[in-house]
């Protein structure tokens, strides 16, 4: 039974892919990003029709639906294009055999829908247990990048260090920072460290406080934070909130925060005069 | 304009940010500063935190009020979670039950023009805060 179903389907698959494409191109019209051409969407749909035949006479995953779903993940095809499509031709399949027999009772008509599932399911499966990988493995490929550029600590001078802040802070962040910072403040030897919120969007509370703590944990181990980049509506905004950052010094900018910083650690800037400039001032000393 | 309302769901710490871009979305099209858009975006923020710290789990919704002589943006923060106990003491400055600074509703309350409060071990708590744009006199 099994057997003569699948020899119907196949012989007279022309049949079927032409219902199905009727189908899957009518779904087109509401769906799926316009950027998709249109030969494009129709030489897809033909390949992808075959994938599914060659699985279905083949009674298993075949290496081209794996290739076939690689292809279509790396040129960023929607998932539900797939799974629409096997719908479709779970639809279109059904539809053709139940209309073949000419009396269908309740046996036959769940023996076809088991058959048709049996054939389908599988491949729905397979593609999406490829798409979801795809998405996890991006995922955490994503959660690593952005791990890595958290927290980054940047010595830029004997005993000044800067460590530069991008992005929203969240609960995990918050603990790296306060690691990294204390990490680096050992390792670099740091008298001063400048902690840059510059491009951080919103400072609340829980920011505020991990910042806090961050400093506080910097000055019990002998050194000194320095909280640079503060914009003038964030500076607002603590104000009306009432959280005190009197403990440690605050800068608007990092450049006011490495003066400061190197007033501390007994530094200053020193402006070389050029060559010229000095020989003007011995001619003028001659002169006198 | 009309009166439509827009929610985030609060239930990952992720989802913090989400609303406070969709807040800040909101008040930049409305017509808000850039110190107001930081205030409203730190408002959001504790008000989704602390549905996330304390609750769970909740919503933060946005509507736009424009009536004739002014217009603003308001936003309800509901959770169904334990409630609490004593509103007056967490309005209080340097309160908390989290070890954290204590300026959270209390700051939301400076940040914003109007701020209700309605909570019970019930039924969860809901916090209605209404920030209007600042009036150009001429």
């Amino acid at each position: 039974m099994d057997e003569k179903l699948r020899e119907i389907v196949l012989e007279h698959s022309d049949t079927i892919v032409k219902k199905w494409l009727v189908e899957v191109s009518s779904e087109r019209m509401n769906d799926y990003p316009s950027a998709i051409s249109n030969e494009l969407f129709e030489s897809t749909n033909r390949e992808f029709v075959n994938v599914i035949f060659t699985s279905v006479d083949q009674q298993e995953i075949t290496s081209e639906l794996g290739d076939f779903s690689e292809r279509l993940i790396k040129l960023g095809w929607p998932l539900s294009y797939l799974t629409d499509g096997l719908q479709a031709f779970r639809r279109v399949t059904i539809d053709f055999l139940l209309t073949r027999s000419e009396k269908v009772d309740t046996d036959q008509f769940a023996s076809v829908l088991d058959m048709v599932d049996s054939w389908v399911d599988p491949i729905i499966n397979q593609l999406v247990n490829e798409y979801s990988g795809n998405w996890e493995h991006t995922l955490s490929m994503q959660q690593t990048a952005l791990k890595e550029l958290s927290a980054p600590l940047i010595p830029v001078m004997d005993n000044i260090t800067i460590m530069p802040l991008v992005g929203t802070i969240d609960t995990e962040r918050a603990k790296l920072i306060m690691e990294n910072l204390l990490d680096g403040v050992i390792k670099h030897n740091a008298e001063v460290v400048l902690m840059d919120i510059t491009g951080v969007p919103v400072v609340d509370t829980m920011v505020a406080h991990h910042i806090i703590q961050a400093a506080e944990a910097v000055r019990l181990i002998g050194s000194q934070c320095i909280l640079v980049g503060i914009r003038p509506e964030i500076a607002q905004t603590i104000v009306n909130l009432g959280i005190d950052l009197r403990k440690f010094p605050t800068k608007s900018s990092l450049q006011k925060g490495f003066q400061t910083a190197l007033e501390l650690t007994n530094r200053k800037i020193v402006y070389t005069k050029k060559d010229d400039d000095i020989e003007n001032l011995l001619d003028s000393l001659d002169g006198e | 304009m009309m009166n439509f309302q827009s929610c985030v769901d609060i239930k990952k710490e992720w989802d913090i940010v989400g609303a406070r871009q969709l807040g800040r979305e909101r008040a930049k099209a409305i017509g808000f500063g850039t110190v107001d858009q930081a205030r409203i975006a730190t408002a959001i923020s504790e008000l989704a935190r602390n549905i996330y710290l304390y609750a769970g789990s909740g919503v933060i919704c946005f509507e736009t009020i424009d009536e004739i002589d002014r217009k603003g943006i308001c936003i309800i923060a509901e959770d169904n979670g334990p409630g609490i106990h004593d509103i007056s003491k967490v309005m209080e400055d340097g309160f908390s039950t989290s070890g954290g600074l204590g300026a959270g509703l209390p700051g939301v309350k400076r940040l914003m023009d109007q701020f209700d409060i309605v909570s019970d071990q019930e039924q969860g708590t809901k916090i209605r805060t209404v920030k209007w744009v600042p009036q150009r006199r001429f």
